[in-house]
C-alpha cells in the first residue's frame, strides 16, 4: 500500500512538474537572451487556458483549431508586451525591468479579469477522463498529453537552439550581448524572438494543464512563481536542467503534501527556492559564475 | 446675460425646493458586500438580491409611506476595508442599520464598530461565533455551519458510515467548518480517521486523497468553496475512489456542478432550500417566498437565485418587518428584530429572541444530492 501511494504522489508530481518545467524554460529563454526575469510569464499561461476556452465556446472552433488560435493570440500579447513595455526603455537597469514586468503582469491580469470575469472555468479534456491504472496508481489521459507535449516541446527547443542559425544567434546573445552585436547579430530581434518563444510555450503549458486544474484570471500568479523556482533550480538554462528542476520541484511538492502535511504544499516549493538561493544559487546543474579580475 | 442667469437660478431653486418638500425623507439602509475579490460569489448575489427586493418594496409604496434607500459599498472581501466602510456608513451616510458583510472574517472585524455606535448589524455570513456569544446589536441570516455539520453527521449516523476523513480548505470558512466537524463528531458517534487541508488556490489534491484512500474511511467530507471542491471531486474520480463524498453548503450552487461536470454525480451536501424550491412539498412554509425569490431573481438578473443571495433578501425583509412595526430609530429597529417570530425566509424560518440572534434551526438545511446535473432531496 505504501509503495502504491508513493507511486501516485510521484506520478501526480511529475505531471505538475512538467508544467513548471515548461514555464521555467520560458523564464530561462528570456533571461538568457535579455538578462530580464519576465515576471509576466505566468500570465501567458493563464491567457493560453482562457483563450482556448473562448475559442471553444464563443467561436465554436474544434479543439485542434482552438489551440493554435489561442497560442497565436498569446504570442501576439507577448510581442505587444515586448514592443510597448520593454523595447522603449532608455535605461534598462535590472530593477526597472523587473518592476515593468511585474506591472505588465498586473495589467494583463486585470484585463483578463474584465474580459473573463472572476469565475473559475472548466475546460474539456483533450481525450476524455477515464482513469488509466499504472501499478497501483491512476492517472488521467490528460497527464499523458502533458508528458507527451512537454517532451515534444523540449525536443523542438533543442533542435532550434542547436541546429538553426537564429537559435544559435540567441545562444550567442546569452553568452555575450556585445560580442554578438559585433558579429552582426541583431540583438533587438533576438529579444523579440525570445518573448515570442516564451509566450508561446507559456500558452501551451496553460492549455494542456487547464482541463485538469480549471482556469481563472489569477492562475498565473502561483504557476509563474513556481515556474520561476523551477528555472532557478535548473540554473536558468533553457534545456534539460530546467526540465529536471521542474520535475524535482513537482515531485517534492507532491511527496511533501502527501507524506508530511498537505497544508505546507506551497511552502515546500518556496523553501526549496530559498535553500537553492542560499546554498547553490547557480542552480543544481549550473557552473558557478567566475569573473576574470 | 445677467438677467438670464438670474432667471435660471431662480427656476432651479424653485424646482429644488419644491421637489424636496413633496417627498418624505427616505430610510437609509447601509450594506457591506464583497462584490469583488475572493468572496464575490457571495457578495454579488447578495447585492443583487438586496437591490431587487428594495426596488420592489419601494414600487409598492415603501414602508409606512417612506422609501427605502440602499447605500451599498464593496468591501472586496477585505476586513480592514469593511471596518472603514462601516464607519463611513454610520458617520457620513447616517444609516439606521447595516446589512452584511458577506464573510465571517469581515463581520468579526465590523462588530466592535457597530456595537460601539449602537447600530443594528444583520450579517450575511455563516460563522457561529458571530452570534455566539450573543452581542446586543448583531444578528445574522446565514445558517450556522454548525447546523450544516449536524445535518451531514445525522445522515452518516443513520447510514452507519461513521468513519470519516476530513479535507478542509485553509481559509476562515474551512477552518470554522473543520472546528465544527471535530467538536460535533462525538455527539453523533463519528470517528475522524484523517484530517487534511488544502490551499484555496490549489489545483491538485491527489496527494491528500491518496492518503485518504489508504485510511479506509467510509465517508469523505470536504469543506470549502469553489473551485477547490470541484478539483477534489474530479481527483476522486481520477483515483477511482469509491468512498461517498460529502461537501459543505459552500458549494450549493449550479456553478459547482458546472465545474465538476461528471464528477459531481452522487455528491451529497447540506443546502438551503432555495436550490430545490420547486420540488418542496406545498406544506412547506418557505415554498412561497422561495419560489417568488427564484423567479424574481431570474427575471431581474437572468441567473439562478441562489442560497447566498437569499441571505441578503432575508436581511432586507427582516428589516422591513421591523420598520413596518413602527420602528424608525436604530434602537427601536433592534428591539423589533429581536421580536421576530416564525418569519419564513429564504434561509429558513427565523425566530430571534434575546438569547438567539441567529434565528434558525435544523430545518434550515436539507440534504441534497447531485443527480443528472441537478439537485434532488435525499430522503
Amino acid at each position: 500500500m505504501q509503495f502504491d501511494q508513493i507511486l501516485q504522489y510521484t506520478l501526480s508530481g511529475l505531471s505538475t512538474g512538467a508544467i513548471y518545467a515548461l514555464i521555467g524554460i520560458g523564464f530561462s529563454i528570456i533571461y538568457n537572451a535579455t538578462g530580464i526575469i519576465n515576471f509576466a510569464q505566468g500570465e501567458f499561461v493563464m491567457l493560453g487556458g482562457l483563450l482556448t476556452l473562448s475559442c471553444l465556446e464563443l467561436l465554436k472552433l474544434p479543439l485542434w483549431a482552438a489551440v493554435p488560435c489561442a497560442v497565436a493570440v498569446s504570442t501576439l500579447v507577448g510581442i505587444l508586451f515586448e514592443r510597448l513595455a520593454i523595447r522603449p526603455l532608455r535605461q534598462p537597469t535590472p530593477i526597472n525591468l523587473v518592476i515593468i514586468t511585474i506591472g505588465g503582469s498586473i495589467l494583463i491580469r486585470g484585463l483578463a479579469m474584465l474580459v473573463w470575469g472572476k469565475d473559475t472555468h472548466a475546460v474539456p479534456p483533450f481525450s476524455g477522463d477515464t482513469p488509466i491504472a499504472i501499478g497501483g496508481a491512476t492517472i488521467l489521459p490528460q497527464h499523458l498529453w502533458i508528458f507527451a507535449i512537454t517532451l515534444i516541446i523540449i525536443f523542438i527547443n533543442k533542435v532550434y537552439f542547436y541546429r538553426t542559425i537564429s537559435g544559435k544567434a540567441m545562444r550567442a546573445c546569452s553568452y555575450n550581448r556585445r560580442a554578438a552585436g559585433l558579429v552582426g547579430i541583431d540583438v533587438k530581434r533576438m529579444v523579440l524572438f525570445s518573448f515570442i518563444i516564451s509566450s508561446a510555450m507559456g500558452a501551451v503549458a496553460g492549455i494542456i494543464v487547464a482541463p485538469l486544474t480549471m482556469t481563472a484570471y489569477d492562475v498565473g500568479v502561483m504557476l509563474g512563481l513556481k515556474g520561476f523556482c523551477a528555472a532557478i533550480i535548473g540554473g536558468m538554462s533553457s534545456g534539460a536542467s530546467t526540465v529536471i528542476g521542474g520535475l524535482i520541484l513537482g515531485v517534492l511538492e507532491s511527496l511533501g503534501a502527501g507524506l508530511i502535511s498537505s497544508g505546507y504544499k506551497d511552502a515546500i516549493a518556496f523553501i526549496i527556492l530559498l535553500l537553492i538561493l542560499f546554498i547553490r544559487p547557480q542552480g543544481l546543474f549550473g557552473k558557478a559564475d567566475s569573473e576574470r579580475v | 446675460m445677467n438677467v438670464k442667469v438670474m432667471i435660471l437660478v431662480i427656476a432651479a431653486a424653485t424646482l429644488l425646493f419644491s421637489a424636496v418638500s413633496f417627498a418624505a425623507a427616505p430610510i437609509k439602509i447601509g450594506a457591506l458586500f464583497a462584490v469583488t475579490g475572493p468572496a464575490a460569489f457571495l457578495g454579488e448575489p447578495e447585492r443583487n438580491s438586496a437591490r431587487m427586493v428594495i426596488d420592489e418594496i419601494n414600487k409598492a409604496g415603501g414602508v409606512k409611506g417612506r422609501k427605502l434607500e440602499l447605500v451599498a459599498y464593496d468591501t472586496a472581501g477585505d476586513a480592514t476595508k469593511a471596518v472603514q466602510l462601516a464607519t463611513k456608513l454610520i458617520k457620513d451616510d447616517k444609516v439606521v442599520a447595516i446589512i452584511g458583510p458577506s464573510t465571517t472574517g469581515e463581520t468579526m472585524a465590523v462588530i466592535p464598530v457597530t456595537e460601539k455606535e449602537q447600530i443594528p448589524l444583520i450579517s450575511c455570513s455563516a460563522g457561529s461565533k458571530i452570534t455566539d456569544p450573543i452581542k446586543k446589536w448583531v444578528f445574522k441570516t446565514a445558517q450556522n455551519d454548525a447546523l450544516a455539520v449536524g445535518k451531514i453527521y445525522e445522515y452518516l449516523q443513520k447510514t452507519k458510515q461513521t468513519k470519516v476523513s476530513i479535507l478542509s480548505v485553509s481559509d476562515g470558512f474551512g477552518a470554522s467548518g473543520r472546528e465544527q466537524l471535530k467538536s460535533q463528531a462525538a455527539k453523533y458517534g463519528i470517528t475522524i480517521v484523517s484530517d487534511d487541508t488544502y490551499g484555496p488556490k490549489d489545483t491538485d489534491m491527489t496527494a491528500q486523497l491518496t492518503k485518504i484512500r489508504g485510511t479506509h474511511a467510509q465517508a469523505i467530507i470536504c469543506w470549502g468553496t469553489n473551485p477547490g471542491p470541484a478539483v477534489i471531486a474530479k481527483n476522486v474520480r481520477q483515483l477511482g475512489i469509491k468512498t461517498p463524498l460529502f461537501m459543505s453548503h459552500g458549494v450549493s450552487s449550479k456553478k459547482f456542478i458546472e465545474l465538476a461536470g461528471e464528477a459531481a454525480e452522487g455528491i451529497k451536501l447540506p443546502s438551503g432550500k432555495v436550490v430545490v424550491a420547486d420540488v418542496l412539498p406545498g406544506s412547506d412554509k418557505q415554498k412561497k417566498p422561495l419560489m417568488a425569490f427564484v423567479m424574481d431573481y431570474q427575471k431581474h438578473y437572468k441567473a439562478e437565485g441562489d442560497h447566498f443571495g437569499g441571505h441578503a433578501w432575508d436581511a432586507v425583509m427582516l428589516l422591513r418587518n421591523a420598520l413596518e412595526n413602527g420602528a424608525d430609530t436604530a434602537a427601536a429597529i433592534r428591539d423589533q428584530l429581536e421580536k421576530t417570530r416564525s418569519f419564513a425566509g429564504i434561509g429558513g424560518s427565523f425566530n430571534y429572541s434575546p438569547q438567539d440572534h441567529a434565528g434558525l434551526g435544523k430545518d434550515a438545511f436539507v440534504l441534497v444530492e447531485v443527480k443528472n446535473k441537478d439537485w434532488v432531496i435525499v430522503k
